[in-house]
């Protein structure tokens, strides 16, 4: 595993990048360590508060630890017509989580999201910012079996 | 007119998006080329006349914008907005995906046009593969020399709709949360790093080579007169074909849903329309013959915004989907101005009564004098448009507020 010292040097050639530092660090980890956070916000130059500020504005940061697979379920509007609740349900139920919670095995978290962008195949899903089209519950345990 | 007018993804699927060489061999990079032969203020006099306007929801005059940037300033930067949140809007991303050259040349125009040698691409955190993409479509343009001097570099969001509100975004890119600035000063002025800046989104930029290479009056013959061009309009919903499609903008609404769209669902009949985004307003049955553009969405009270169009089939229940949209508002309410994070937490609240039959008339009353309160008072267009949607249905579809209300 790289050190997140490494990783956060690897950014600070950009202007303003601790976001792009941030978004490096949970490429290695999935969620931003204390530490980490703590040394990005010395290495560009701001309080400990700031950094953490920015990191727990932006939906796709995190400060607490996460599973492998990161699971967004698009409740947008498009997705919501498509039976996004429905399939919220499924998630829950399959996962055995409730929203935000991770597995006990530390393989899944379930995560809300707004619109991904995919809307030509609602419901969409996300896992680990990958887009899965039009998941129906009747295909969802195929879906998730999928990710080992 | 049933077919689509393919300008911006005439090569689609035909090039390799990445590929600055196979952009090069279908006429790309002439229109930057013709943008270095010309005097400054002639360049910018032509994209004025070509009457391109902001595809990102604003509709100002691209060329106008540019001309406001002074020309001393040391430094200036070109900033591309591909932060697309609006919920069923995807062109951006497809426009990247069938022809990211044409969005390189384009920020390489405005760059030739402002005196600017240095750009940012900043794309949204759900579209880490689109970033992807451009950073190689950056490194194959600049291997063929394509761009000149100048640099364009790609900077991820992370999941936050606000950062699509311009000073919004400036503010990621310098590292900090996505709050809004006041304006004025304007970023033409005082953008990103204090610097002048033009932010454009990526449908704006992406029609500058054909702009430069066909001429504005090609262009401004194109669609509607004061909103001339092509616009790429992404279908979602109860529609039969959900898909995007590129049409001039004079194409009428009926004609995208019907013709385009193949329809309703199931031969089902359509109740309403959301255009724009989720902050659109819906738009009832008897709207359907208006034009996309502009100026014809805006006359009957709804926006032609990001160009998105959400079909909803007879048996949607309204106040349930403005329920949900009011939930997107409360959740991408940056927090700083106290009418938005508050009001739009209100109207969620005053909604899901609603929706729960537990509301009254009064509680209607309340809500609309809420939403005329926000759009007054918000900082910015996230809090000023979130009462679209309710406001739309309120008026459109009051009979599904009545039947809920006690």
């Amino acid at each position: 595993m790289a050190n997140y010292k490494d990783i956060i040097v690897g950014c600070i050639d950009k202007k303003g990048g601790i976001i792009e530092a941030f978004h490096a660090l949970q490429n290695e980890f999935n969620y931003i360590p204390h530490e980490a956070l703590v040394e990005a916000a010395r290495v560009f130059g701001v309080s400990e508060a700031q950094a953490y500020g920015v990191a727990t504005f932006y939906s796709y940061l995190s400060v607490e630890k996460r599973g492998k697979y990161i699971i967004r379920m698009c409740e947008s509007a498009p997705c919501h017509v498509a039976g996004a609740d429905e399939l919220l349900k499924a998630l829950e139920s399959q996962l055995g989580i409730k929203v935000g919670e991770t597995t006990s095995d530390g393989k899944f978290t379930l995560e809300l999201t707004e619109c991904v962008g995919q809307c030509q195949a609602t419901p969409v899903i996300t896992v680990n910012s990958e887009p899965v089209f039009n998941v129906t519950t009747k295909i969802l345990p195929q879906v998730l079996a999928a990710y080992k | 007119m049933a077919e689509e007018m393919r300008v911006l993804l005439e090569y689609a699927d035909k090039i390799n998006p990445e590929s600055a060489d196979e952009y090069v061999k279908v006429g790309g990079y002439v229109g930057l080329e013709k943008a270095r032969q010309m005097e400054i203020n002639d360049l910018i006099q032509e994209v004025k006349s070509s009457g391109l306007r902001g595809r990102g929801g604003a509709g100002f005059n691209a060329g106008m914008k540019w001309s406001f940037v002074p020309k001393n300033a040391e430094i200036k930067y070109v900033v591309c907005n591909l932060d697309e949140g609006e919920p069923g809007t995807y062109k951006d991303r497809i426009i990247c995906e069938k022809n990211a050259q044409a969005l390189l040349e384009g920020m390489a125009i405005c760059g030739r046009a402002i005196g600017s040698n240095q750009g940012y691409i900043y794309c949204r955190g759900e579209y880490p593969f689109t970033v992807k993409l451009l950073k190689n479509a950056i490194q194959s343009a600049k291997e063929l020399g394509a761009l000149g001097d100048f640099n364009i570099e790609v900077r991820m969001g992370a999941g936050a709709y606000v950062c699509g509100e311009e000073t919004a975004l400036i503010e990621s890119i310098e590292g900090h949360r996505g709050e809004p600035r006041f304006k004025p000063p304007f970023p033409g002025v005082a953008g990103l790093w204090g610097v002048p800046t033009v932010v454009n989104n990526v449908e704006t930029f992406a029609c500058l080579p054909s702009i430069l290479t066909k001429g504005s009056a090609w262009f401004a013959g194109i669609g509607a007169a004061k909103y001339p061009g092509t616009k790429i309009v992404t279908l979602t919903g109860d529609a039969v074909n959900t898909t995007f499609f590129e049409v001039p903008t004079d194409y009428i609404l009926r004609d995208v849903i019907y013709k385009l769209g193949g329809g309703v669902k199931g031969g089902k009949k359509l109740k309403a329309v959301q255009v724009g985004g989720t902050s659109g307003s819906f738009i009832p049955e008897q709207n359907l013959d208006t034009q996309i553009d502009f100026d014809s969405m805006g006359a009957i009270g709804a926006a032609l915004g990001s160009g998105a169009v959400l079909v909803l089939d007879e048996t949607r229940d309204i106040v349930d989907i403005v329920t949900r949209i009011s939930k997107f508002f409360e959740h991408e309410s940056c927090g700083k101005c106290n009418p938005c994070r508050e009001g739009t937490f209100r109207c969620r609240e005053i909604m899901e009564k609603i929706n729960a039959g537990k509301a009254s008339q009064k509680d209607i009353d309340n809500l609309l004098l809420l939403t005329r309160v926000m759009q007054k008072a918000a900082l910015c267009g996230l809090g000023q448009a979130a009462p679209f949607p309710i406001q739309s249905t309120i008026k459109h579809f009051a009979h599904e507020y009545a039947r809920k209300i006690v």
